[in-house]
């Protein structure tokens, strides 16, 4: 062979970018946790390992407060977002094109392309009338908006399982006299209930972790754990805040790596 | 009896009927708490800023519009550009442009090493990607803080390692933003990447080395064309959120290196003038729509090309 053999899919340097690249994916994520084990008062200096700071911020009553209310809007939206989600998924899969077939598909997925900041203000224009015609200032915003934006993110994955679907499985149980609601328990439903847990689980770890359209929405006294957080990195920041920022850290992690599986299964 | 016909006229129409109504929930909450409100600060940015926040609804007004990029001096009446909300709008274009062209030649390299692993390292590789991308954003903001801070880890690093003397103070300055976004939106860059280089058939590239193409010209003539799409789904997804970004610059930025969404805020709090908070939120809504319409006129032109 007149040519060295060389592998034609290597470039040179891509592979030492690369590790770069994921050194600097984790660098900060890790340095965050491992402080958060840090005895001492100060964020930089080491003062030994201690779980000191999961203790305070687990015993302080405004974080106790916050995870609370961040736990209560992200399973009420997300559930809500889901339930709707697999209605409107039901209603836009696997039939024939309709008209307002592409506009419901456009309007559901319209929250994904306006900045979170227009969303956040245009809520709080709204809602802040609203407050006051009412009289009624509860969770209720919130959880409205959070479903709101949840609704795309719970619809993907359960179309996108709608529209894998056999549809003759259906076809056989309404051909054994099973009624369309029947069918639909029975069949459709346990087929698509990846799909479901998927989008419930997105939705979910989305709401979790939104910051901005709560900050916006929010009356006052009325932090999530995000919103509390962003407030503390005004003011004087203790270790207390990587510790609550770990944990949270972790759920995210343990909540995507669930749904990986739950993902690759399928395929 | 019904005909035939007319069964499945009805049929069809009671279909139709049962699909709007499953979708009547997703569209109406969508509409009461995403879409309609848009409607209502479109409407705010045509009004006249009431004395403390909020409005005046019965009067008509463009000042919101006209303060997006001009002032009027409030001694003489004359008319000048509004420098300080055009250096901020100057800011958010330009510190977007850089993290989109930053978070390209990171994801490239990143994405192509992922494609050319073996599929099953490949799984691994994407799902190390993505950990980080669902990781909460104000908590990697934060972790990007640790780091860059005067006493953070770089800073200990350099200084351990004797390339500085005292450390680099980055935070609080532009250097600070551009860093976090580029960290927060690094992994929407590489995934998309990544999927178009995954189909990328290498065979292709075989090819081209047999006819005596060299490395670069067969990264520039065969790979970068053939993952374009991908490039540009990328681009769009890195470019989109950092122009809207509004807590990296707020926790980064200190106070004072504010960008468009930071701006936004300042109006609706401190500034007290909604109609100009409302028309600046429409701006960079349309600037966000350029950058669609660019997408889309480039994926279907490189899709018609492709076939």
């Amino acid at each position: 062979m007149a040519r060295a053999r060389f592998d034609i899919r290597s470039q040179p340097g891509f592979g030492i970018v690369a590790l770069f690249t994921f050194a600097l994916l984790y660098l900060p994520i890790v340095t965050l946790v491992a402080y958060a084990f840090n005895a001492s008062d100060s964020l930089s200096d080491w003062g030994g390992f201690s779980l000191r700071w999961f203790y305070e911020a687990a015993e302080n009553r405004s974080v106790q407060d916050a995870a609370w209310r961040s736990l209560i809007i992200a399973l009420s939206a997300a559930s809500m977002a889901t339930i709707a989600a697999t209605m409107a998924a039901i209603a836009t899969t696997r039939t024939a094109p309709y008209r307002g077939l592409s506009f419901k598909y456009a309007f559901i997925n319209l929250p994904l392309m306006v900045p979170e900041i227009v969303t956040a203000v245009a809520l709080l224009i709204v809602f802040a009338k609203v407050k006051v015609w009412t009289g009624y200032n509860g969770l209720g915003y919130l959880i409205l908006a959070h479903t709101a934006f949840c609704i795309p993110f719970a619809y993907l994955p359960i179309r996108a399982r709608l529209e894998g679907m056999d549809e003759s499985l259906e076809r056989a149980a309404a051909d054994l006299y099973a009624p369309p609601w029947q069918v639909f328990r029975r069949v459709t439903l346990p087929l698509l209930r990846p799909g479901i847990i998927a989008g419930f689980m997105l939705a979910f770890v989305i709401s979790l972790d939104d910051v901005v359209i709560s900050e916006f929405v929010k009356s006052g006294g009325q932090d999530t754990l995000p919103t509390y957080m962003l407030g503390q990195l005004r003011r004087a920041v203790t270790p207390e805040i990587n510790a609550i920022a770990a944990a949270f850290l972790v759920l995210s992690v343990a909540l995507v790596t669930v749904f990986f599986f739950i993902n690759r299964k399928k395929s | 009896m019904a005909s035939a016909a007319e069964i499945a006229r009805r049929d069809e129409q009671s279909k139709t009927r049962t699909r709007w109504l499953l979708s009547a929930p997703a569209l109406f909450i969508v509409f009461i708490a995403a879409i309609g409100p848009l409607f209502v600060m479109l409407a705010y940015s045509f009004m006249a800023k009431g004395d403390y926040g909020d409005v005046k609804p019965d009067q008509f007004s463009l000042d919101g519009w006209f303060s997006v990029f001009l002032q009027r001096d409030i001694f003489d009446d004359t008319i000048t550009l509004a420098d300080a909300h055009l250096s901020i709008l100057w800011r958010s274009v330009r510190l977007s442009i850089i993290t989109t062209l930053a978070t390209l030649a990171l994801g490239f390299p990143t994405a192509y090493f992922i494609a050319t692993r073996p599929r099953q390292t490949r799984e691994v590789w994407v799902f190390l990607i993505t950990i980080p991308f669902w990781t909460n954003l104000l908590i990697r903001t934060f972790a990007m803080q640790q780091v860059i801070r005067n006493e953070g880890v770089l800073n200990t690093l350099l200084m351990w390692l004797g390339v500085i003397n005292e450390p680099i103070p980055i935070m609080y300055t532009d250097w600070a933003i551009l860093f976090g976004m580029v960290y927060v939106y690094l992994p929407l860059m590489v995934l998309p990447l990544y999927a178009s280089m995954e189909k990328l058939d290498f065979r292709l590239v075989e090819a081209g080395y047999d006819l005596y193409a060299g490395r670069l010209a067969v990264l520039r003539r065969i790979i970068l064309p053939l993952v374009k799409p991908g490039i540009v789904a990328g681009s769009i997804l890195v470019f989109i959120p950092s122009l809207g970004a509004y807590v990296i610059p707020r926790v980064l930025g200190g106070g004072k290196n504010l960008m468009l969404a930071n701006l936004i805020e300042l109006q609706f709090g401190a500034g007290r003038n909604w109609p100009l908070g409302a028309a600046l939120s429409i701006a960079l809504m349309l600037l966000v729509l350029v950058a669609m319409l660019v997408y889309v006129r480039n994926a279907t032109r490189s899709g018609s090309g492709h076939g």
